[in-house]
């Protein structure tokens, strides 16, 4: 069975809401919308205090080529243009709207009925693309990379293929795995319509063999569909980074930066962003909700809601059962690669693939100990660095001998944290040396 | 006998070849230095902590030595030696040395646990700069000291230490030089290098928030607030400015009145090293308006001094 | 509820501890411990208790009292497989006080005057073994015959393998090698020589159990063992008066060397590449001393002399990124 081929780690997969269907949550009292949903410029807020938005009314539009517009997700009262905390953990500013009803634009087909790509010829590439940018759709595996800038290769870059990201290497979160199960269809024809877009013939969906029941389903969809293939994937972490499921699946390794994956011919999506793409093109919706995984060990009841965007995460708890007693630690998206949050008043944002809720004691890190050189971050690390150098020389803030060792290369998967016997602090070290030397880096090029 | 005399030769022979091979050497490979260099890098302190902003004290020795070839040793100073320093230096190149007032390192947060509760519980590495990564850190200031002690590792000449009980660093006067590795170290920018001030006295806002005033308000209780009283008490001197919702005391201007410290709702406004007050709270509201006055005739002559001191440095 | 907990992501570890990885290799020994009791019984008791008793009191000591540190470091299992390896290392009949002598260089001059856990340039056990063959040639070198259960220091001795291959080569006569014990003998271990040497077969044991438990990778037993079978077979097939290379692995310190000495986490290099380099250096090391060096056991000295080039090794030899193109 295929996966990557260098380092990585198997994490206690702990899906413990893999079996419980999708279900809608309820509308929230008032809806936060933040301006940073998406990596690039912040989105411009086009409404003020006082308007009256429906759902699919747009709040806020892109602020630059890498950038992606807000679409309100309930209807009601805009009451305020101010500053929200977001995931991030610092106040960024945010449209605050308070919820009336459930009024939508009418431009948005709520049907159920499944439109097929043969339903409509007219689409052509480019339509597709500008719909999805008009969309508002970012990457929702999490990296949040607003989706048309992929869809749109750089001159002199052709795509070869495109490659679905079903893989959901994180533990706890089956957000991607109900999407599969419950909505194969529309996925296959939003894997189509990004296939048209960039121009190719072939798609894969790569799938982890931890969720037999998906593959086996999308095996059998994609039956239908031509030049889609579904591909398992041995369980191994982080195979959902994009360059590790490039490798993975078509045995391609994206060098180093300034590479992006089209260097090698690929396109990668999300399989939920396949799913919002679809109903972005085919229904008109833009996205304004999205599956997230609630879970923990102490959660009554794990499970994946459909929640509105700028739902406050409080509501999304309230709707599992309740904030455990014994919760230390509350993380936005998954336990290798989500934030801790601050504040359960923190809005859902357009990259919020789970909520997960540790107990004090899991939460808790051990004291760090001596490094013993047992070298076994090295052989986790996926992207072939060795993190204990790098944490030491971030930590010595030897920038240049970090920036010789690749320090840009990282992925920030934490791997070799995860890994590490003494507990150290590696992945905390090396981010303030990846991030330093990003900035020395970017400052050089200015001069 | 014999071999005693060839012994002899022979090293006696090695020692004269190596002795020619290094002569050679030394002539051929030799690097002209200004001899000035040295004797300059003798007088500098030797603690190459690059607060001058050259690389090390020989490397601000050359740019010394360069400068004076130029005609001025203008704007080169080493904080950690200070003025007699400078002064050995000048005498050394045949300058005057041009005269700098000495400063100190200032930590602009008064944040102390007591006046800004924390609201989370951070729990990773011991550092401000991946603290700061995880957004506003354990409080609810995201402009606040993050108290893992960044600055106490930064001094190399342990002028830092972390006050236990505040939660904040604190700077030991005597020891700190103003080199400025500290505020290097901060990454939230909080210390500041101030003027020391006549007899170390200085008025400083302590604090580095920039959020609104009803959010600053919110997160402690110390912080400024962007009232803008201060700058209204001021506007005699213009030493204070309002920035992004903070407020600022140029040390240049400012007179050391301590009107602003008394008009501060938030008491963010702190004066360092003066004597105790007289007991102000006694005094009704009159006497309070005449002091500043009063204050402002009766030490004329500190201020002028520190303005034409500074004045001397910006030519 | 109380504050909730931040810190940056990951949130989750996968239980890995030094304790477990120390514990672990002592785990691994248990075998070749079991086996020398059984061959030398009071003798192999005596020195292995003496030897892991006196590191574990050193270290205790020396970080308390010389470090001034609190923190406890011989909870973390270090100090007792020095002294377990150490107690591998020397002759069963070999008196308390010289071992003790040993654990003191081991642990003082070896681990904590470099500043402890993961600082140490050299292999603390191997350290203070070589320390004692040089300080105390005789008493380092006269093996006990297996076999004699109820001695410890009164005990008859005999050449070991080892000294019978050197001494074939020095005389160049290999009918000599005639003398040594078959292979079969030499993998469960009816042999004489120190703990570490006797059985092959439960060190071999040892080495597949911390394989399997992930504490080491394959790159340096496997890569030391193969240079030596080669450059053995190589020089067997020139002339016989050097051994067969499949007693050349299955005697001395061979196996111990390179399943527990050379894979010491600490002293050998990060990276598979570098690895496989510090293996193969070794092996060819050893078996070069063993033929032409002074003394018949070239494993400890092979092992100290490539530890010094760790350092070198991690500087050049890095791991592969990800994405590299070869130039």
């Amino acid at each position: 069975m295929k996966t990557f081929n260098i380092g990585g780690v198997h994490p206690a997969e702990n899906k413990l809401s893999a079996a419980s269907p999708i279900r809608k949550a309820q509308l929230p009292k008032q809806a936060v919308f933040s301006m940073f949903q998406h990596i690039g410029a912040p989105a411009k807020p086009v409404v003020k205090k006082g308007d009256e938005v429906k759902v699919g009314t747009l709040l806020a539009e892109a602020g630059g080529f890498v950038s992606a517009p807000v679409y309100s997700s309930v209807s009601g009262k805009v009451s305020k243009v101010d500053v929200a905390l977001d995931a991030s953990g610092t106040r960024r500013p945010a449209i605050y709207v308070d919820v009336e009803g459930d009024e939508w634009e009418d431009s948005i087909d709520r049907s159920e009925t499944l439109v097929k790509l043969s339903d409509r010829p007219e689409l052509d590439a480019k339509t597709i693309v500008e719909k999805i940018k008009n969309a508002g759709i970012v990457g929702l595996g999490g990296a949040t990379f607003p989706c048309h800038v992929k869809l749109t290769p750089p001159p002199g870059c052709k795509a070869e293929c495109v490659i679905i990201n079903a893989v959901e290497c994180e533990p706890y979160l089956t957000a991607d795995h109900r999407l599969m199960l419950e909505h194969a269809d529309e996925i296959l024809v939003g894997v189509e319509l990004i296939m048209k877009a960039v121009d190719v013939k072939r798609g894969y969906i790569g799938i982890e063999n931890n969720k037999p029941d998906a593959i086996r389903l999308m095996t059998e969809k994609a039956a239908a569909h031509e030049g889609i293939e579904v591909v398992p994937l041995k369980v191994k972490y982080p195979q959902g980074g994009e360059k590790q499921l490039i490798d993975a699946v078509i045995g391609r390794q994206v060098p180093a930066p300034p590479a992006i994956p089209i260097n090698v011919g690929a396109v990668v999506q999300n399989v939920g962003t396949a799913f919002a793409i679809y109903e972005a093109v085919m229904k008109n919706k833009p996205l304004i909700d999205r599956i997230i995984t609630v879970t923990g060990k102490s959660v009554k009841q794990p499970s994946n809601l459909l929640a509105r965007l700028g739902t406050p995460f409080q509501q999304l708890i309230d709707e599992c059962g309740g904030l455990p007693e014994d919760t230390g630690k509350v993380i936005g998206g998954g336990p290798m690669m989500g934030k801790a949050l601050i504040s359960l008043e923190v809005p859902m944002t357009k990259g919020s693939s789970g909520l997960l809720l540790m107990t004090d004691e899991e939460a808790r890190r051990s004291t760090p100990q001596p490094c013993i050189r047992c070298a076994k971050c090295v052989s986790a690390c996926p992207m072939g660095l060795e993190p204990y150098l790098l944490s030491k020389i971030s930590e010595k803030q030897m920038w240049d001998k970090a920036e010789a060792e690749d320090i840009t290369s990282c992925i920030e998967c934490g791997s070799c944290q995860f890994t590490c016997p003494s507990h150290r602090p590696l992945l905390d070290m090396i981010r303030v040396g990846k991030s330093t030397v990003m900035g020395i880096i970017k400052s050089r090029a200015a001069k | 006998m014999n071999l005693i005399l060839i012994a002899v030769i022979v090293l006696g022979a090695i020692g004269l070849v190596s002795a020619l091979v290094l002569f050679l050497a030394s002539h051929k490979f030799a690097v002209h230095e200004d001899p000035r260099i040295v004797q300059v890098a003798e007088v500098l302190p030797q603690a190459n902590c690059g607060g001058c902003g050259f690389p090390g004290c020989s490397g601000f020795a050359a740019a010394c030595v360069k400068a004076a070839d130029g005609g001025s040793l203008e704007g080169k100073n080493c904080p950690v030696g200070g003025q007699p320093v400078m002064e050995r230096v000048a005498n050394i190149l045949g300058m005057t040395a041009a005269p700098s007032a000495p400063k100190v390192a200032v930590v602009r947060c008064n944040g102390t646990c007591e006046n800004r509760p924390r609201l989370v519980s951070y729990d990773g590495a011991q550092s401000c700069r991946v603290q700061n990564m995880t957004g506003m850190g354990e409080t609810g200031c995201a402009y606040g000291c993050l108290g893992c002690g960044d600055c106490v590792k930064a001094c190399q000449f342990g002028a830092i230490s972390m006050n236990p009980e505040t939660g904040l660093p604190e700077v030991d006067e005597d020891k700190c030089t103003a080199c400025g590795a500290c505020a290097k170290a901060c990454p939230r920018g909080i210390i500041e290098i101030r003027l020391k001030g006549p007899k170390g006295r200085r008025v400083v806002v302590l604090c580095n928030n920039k959020d609104k005033g009803a959010l600053a308000n919110k997160v402690c209780k110390a912080s400024c607030i962007g009232c803008g009283k201060c700058v209204k008490t001021c506007e005699k001197f213009e030493a204070i400015t309002l920035v992004n919702n903070l407020a600022y005391i140029d040390a240049e201007k400012c007179k050391m009145c301590r009107k602003c410290e008394e008009a501060c709702p938030k008491h963010a406004i702190h004066g360092f090293n003066f004597p105790p007050k007289k007991v102000v709270a006694d005094a009704p509201a009159k006497p309070v308006a005449e002091k500043p006055a009063e204050a402002a005739t009766q030490t004329p002559k500190a201020p002028v001094e520190e303005s034409t001191v500074i004045n001397n440095v910006k030519q | 509820m109380s504050k909730l907990i931040v810190s940056l992501s990951p949130h989750v570890h996968g239980g890995d501890s030094i304790q477990k990885n120390m514990y672990g290799v002592c785990i691994a020994l248990i075998p070749a411990l079991i086996a020398s009791l059984c061959f030398f019984g009071l003798g192999a008791a005596i020195v292995t208790a003496a030897s892991v008793i006196s590191c574990v009191f050193f270290e205790w000591a020396i970080t308390k009292f010389i470090l001034k540190r609190d923190e406890l470091t011989i909870t973390d299992g270090s100090a007792i497989l020095t002294g377990l390896l150490l107690a591998f290392n020397v002759p069963t009949n070999l008196p308390i006080w010289i071992i003790v002598i040993g654990a003191l260089f081991a642990i003082g001059v070896g681990k904590t005057t470099y500043g402890g856990l993961g600082q140490n340039p050299f292999n603390p056990a191997l350290l203070g073994r070589v320390f004692l063959l040089i300080s105390f040639p005789v008493q380092m070198t006269t093996w006990p015959v297996s076999g004699q259960l109820g001695e410890y220091v009164d005990v008859q001795t005999a050449a070991t393998p080892l000294s019978i291959m050197q001494n074939a080569i020095t005389t160049g006569d290999a009918s000599l090698l005639n003398e040594l014990p078959d292979s079969f003998h030499m993998l469960i271990g009816q042999t004489g020589g120190s703990m570490g040497e006797v059985s092959a077969l439960c060190l071999l044991i040892g080495c597949l159990f911390m394989l399997y438990k992930k504490i080491i990778t394959w790159h340096i037993p496997v890569s030391i063992l193969l240079t030596v079978f080669v450059f053995a077979g190589v020089l067997h097939l020139a002339n016989p008066v050097y051994a067969n290379p499949v007693q050349v692995i299955l005697s001395g310190g061979l196996m111990l060397g390179a399943c527990f000495m050379a894979t010491d986490y600490v002293t050998s290099p990060m990276s598979h590449k570098g690895q496989l380099i510090y293996g193969v250096s070794i092996g060819l090391l050893t078996v070069i001393i063993r033929n032409w060096g002074a003394y018949p056991e070239g494993m400890s000295f092979a092992i100290l002399i490539m530890n010094v080039f760790t350092p070198l090794i991690n500087t050049y030899c890095k791991p592969k990124r990800f994405g590299e193109v070869k130039k």
